[in-house]
């Protein structure tokens, strides 16, 4: 097959282009060039838009001896992922902007573009596997090294997609992927590894967007409140600083009356007030969710387990499908704490993915046992 | 030749490279080779006082003259420096400082919106830093400088024009400036006028004494000498303040021992060059018409951009509608063969230049454009891969504008 080897510069992509290369692929290496002005992400941020990245990724092509290029996917990736995720924070929901990269990205303005070019599909360092399904189907599960499994973030691809993807690393674990790495001469071998947002320098979400929200926040200020009572506690300077479940960072000067810590419960982004509560209360057992995505044909009815956020648990529920899929119902047999409007629940049967959903509501059904 | 199925990507490098890239860089000349490698085992610093010193003096020195004689200088105007970026930098800031620092109104440099950008940066470092007042003159859809702009802005005020810098000929699409239009508006006021002439010295007739300029800039890779030397000729009258302080070896404006190999590869390819100049330039004119008629023919779409008589005999600069050139580029290279799309971010993504849009371009025209350029290497065979070629490419990189995912 012709391939494109989507280069990141970290170690995952490159090694993922050198397995693609030596199974006999026609592989060609491309680095995304994400940021509309790469220099202004020189420091900080690790991953996707720095000038070394851009060379590191270039060194790589040249080790496993593949032609190299970078694509200018920056107004796309500005207009579908970074406005998104602003957007969504104004509006008081919790994104993933890296699912949201997946699904407009890499899988659909690249895949766009290469299958153009006469290419047959795009290969990335993700940690998940790819396998035929009865039914002539491509599945997409779970990787073998389970803390390093990415399929969560795979979850929005469609069988279109997926038929056009490539994930080398799926079946081995992390370490091995350093040693091998190591072995080929690739010297981005001790690179670390990135986690932050790409595009959010220093990891710091809540200056970014402060900076970057600016007049488009109708909530730059506000009260949070005692979810039980109503009574004010304190403001804050912007519902975006607040994720639901969020402990850290409220800064309320008085002690709940049972002594316990209080957490964030909801966020009312046009009136900008945020209500705080105990643990207990962040307790859910029903979601419901929109804008499903389906690796395969959506299921009217599954039981099967979700998982809310990147490395979250999995929860054992049955989810129910509407409007041709596009809305989802969860009922969670294990109750969930913590869910924010805006993440995304991904399905899973066994350990292959179902599909993906983003959460628009939350709720507690059953009383407490 | 390669077969011609397909506008195919993938891993490209099985076979010779057709190489339609020598405005970039051209591949060196034997006699230059012969030159340079004759002197690379010999020790002596050209600034040494002892028998090694002075032999390597001397292949200094005597390229200098051959350099002087090539080019209708005195062999005092050539000051070797790394390339043409260094002589443009030198050139450009050397003369603002002396020029303003001997008359405080002389602030303002006269430029085109067109030059490369070893001059637009210094020209912009100088705005930022040296309150230099720099006025970018307009070209037309050809490229070429409005000469009425030149003297209109030289006539507002000559007193404070500290220089003027209009290339020779551009490197991206091959357009000649009215070099002599220049000169001719410039020196009656004093006002001192440099060239940046890397494109141009081998492939139009260059002859410094006649052209009146004051300062003209070459490097040797263009001209197939090595990477890493150049020229700048300037009148030794004109005061030019060092950039680089160190030893004083080029006339105390330029600092820094001195290749001497490098300098005795750069003068035979200058020889070379300027000798052959007039038979290599019909030959390669030949083969940039047939360039742009044989990709016409398949492309029937394709414009060619510049002016289309006034211009370098080895460029043909063609805008391809509906292409990402980036794109049609990736795919040319798949197939072994090498142009390019203008300049590049430090990250490597294609910018749209801004040659063509000072030439009344859109950004996406800019961005559908590709440069061929010719040179001494280039054969009839050449113009056959790139005519076999560039349909199934320009196909392939207008189909890949249309999303086919869902």
């Amino acid at each position: 097959m012709r391939v494109v080897a989507a280069m990141s510069g970290g170690v995952d992509s490159a090694v993922a282009a050198a397995r693609a290369h030596e199974a006999g692929h026609d592989v060609t290496g491309i680095h995304l060039a994400l940021s509309r002005n790469p220099a202004s992400y020189r420091s900080g941020a690790r991953g996707c838009c720095t000038l070394e990245d851009s060379h590191d990724a270039r060194r790589a092509a040249d080790v496993i001896g593949i032609p190299f290029y970078v694509w200018d996917l920056s107004e796309r990736f500005h207009a579908d992922v970074v406005e998104d995720f602003m957007d969504e924070y104004a509006a008081g929901r919790t994104p993933n902007p890296c699912l949201r990269c997946n699904e407009k990205i890499k899988f659909a303005a690249v895949l766009d573009r290469a299958i153009g070019l006469g290419f047959d599909a795009v290969a990335t360092g993700h940690y998940a596997r790819l396998q035929g399904g009865a039914d002539g189907t491509v599945e997409l599960h779970r990787a073998e090294d389970a803390g390093k499994d990415q399929s969560y973030v795979l979850g929005v691809l469609t069988q279109d997609q997926l038929r056009h993807s490539l994930f080398p690393l799926g079946d081995t674990p992390k370490p091995e992927v350093r040693r091998e790495a190591d072995r080929r001469g690739l010297r981005v071998a001790d690179k670390p590894d990135s986690h932050d947002i790409c595009f959010v320098a220093d990891g710091d979400n809540a200056g970014w967007l402060r900076e970057k929200l600016g007049d488009r926040a109708p909530n730059h200020g506000g009260e949070i409140v005692d979810d039980a009572t109503g009574e004010v506690l304190g403001h804050h300077g912007g519902t975006y600083g607040f994720t639901i479940g969020q402990r850290k960072g409220l800064r309320i000067g008085r002690p709940a009356p049972d002594g316990k810590p209080r957490f964030v419960l909801d966020i009312e982004p046009v009136s900008g007030t945020v209500r705080v509560g105990p643990r207990d209360a962040l307790t859910v057992d029903h979601l419901e969710a929109d804008h499903g995505r389906w690796c395969g044909s959506a299921p009217d009815r599954l039981e099967g387990t979700v998982q809310l956020r990147a490395h979250g648990a999995e929860h054992r529920a049955v989810v129910t499908t509407s409007h041709g899929g596009d809305r989802v119902s969860v009922d969670l047999l294990e109750p969930a704490q913590g869910i924010a409007p805006g993440q995304a629940a991904v399905v899973y049967d066994g350990s292959r993915v179902v599909g993906s959903a983003t959460i628009t509501a939350t709720s507690r059904t059953r009383v407490p046992a | 030749m390669n077969d011609v199925t397909g506008g195919e990507p993938g891993t490209g490098g099985s076979g010779e490279p057709v190489y339609l890239d020598h405005a970039a860089t051209t591949p060196m000349l034997p006699v230059a080779i012969e030159a340079m490698t004759r002197h690379l085992g010999e020790t002596g610093n050209p600034s040494s006082l002892h028998a090694s010193g002075r032999r390597a003096r001397r292949v200094v020195e005597e390229a200098r003259e051959t350099i002087a004689l090539a080019l209708d200088c005195r062999p005092g105007d050539v000051v070797f420096t790394s390339g043409g970026t260094e002589a443009d930098n030198l050139a450009l800031k050397g003369t603002y400082w002396a020029r303003r620092d001997t008359d405080p109104r002389r602030v303002r440099i006269l430029s085109t919106a067109v030059e490369h950008h070893a001059v637009l940066d210094p020209l912009m470092w100088l705005a930022e830093e040296e309150g230099a007042e720099v006025e970018l003159l307009p070209v037309d859809a050809q490229g070429r400088l409005v000469v009425e702009a030149l003297r209109e802005s030289i006539e507002r005020d000559p007193e404070s024009v500290a220089l003027v810098s209009v290339m020779w000929a551009n490197n991206e699409v091959g357009t000649l400036q009215p070099i002599a239009d220049v000169v001719a508006l410039a020196t009656p006021h004093g006002i001192p006028v440099h060239s940046d002439a890397v494109q141009a010295l081998g492939s139009v007739p260059v002859d410094f004494a006649a052209s009146g300029l004051d300062l003209m800039t070459i490097t040797g890779h263009k001209v197939g000498g090595p990477y890493g030397v150049g020229a700048l000729v300037v009148r030794r009258e004109l005061e030019v303040t060092a950039l680089l302080h160190g030893g004083g070896q080029e006339r105390d404006i330029r600092s820094g021992t001195l290749d001497a190999p490098a300098v005795a590869g750069f003068a035979a390819a200058v020889e070379a060059a300027v000798k052959t100049q007039a038979e290599h330039a019909e030959r390669l004119a030949v083969l940039r018409d047939r360039v742009v008629a044989e990709v016409q023919r398949v492309v029937p779409d394709a414009i060619a951009n510049g002016h289309p008589t006034d211009r370098l005999p080895g460029n043909a600069h063609l805008r391809f509608p509906g292409c990402a050139g980036d794109s049609l580029l990736m795919l040319l290279d798949a197939r072994d063969i090498e142009c390019s799309t203008g300049s590049a971010c430090s990250a490597g993504v294609a910018q749209p230049s801004h040659v063509l849009m000072a030439m009344g371009m859109d950004e996406e025209d800019a961005l559908s454009s590709l440069r061929f350029s010719l040179g001494h290497t280039s054969t009839d065979a050449d113009v056959d891969a790139l005519a076999a070629a560039i349909g199934p490419c320009v196909d392939r990189a207008r189909a890949s504008r249309n999303p086919v995912v869902r």
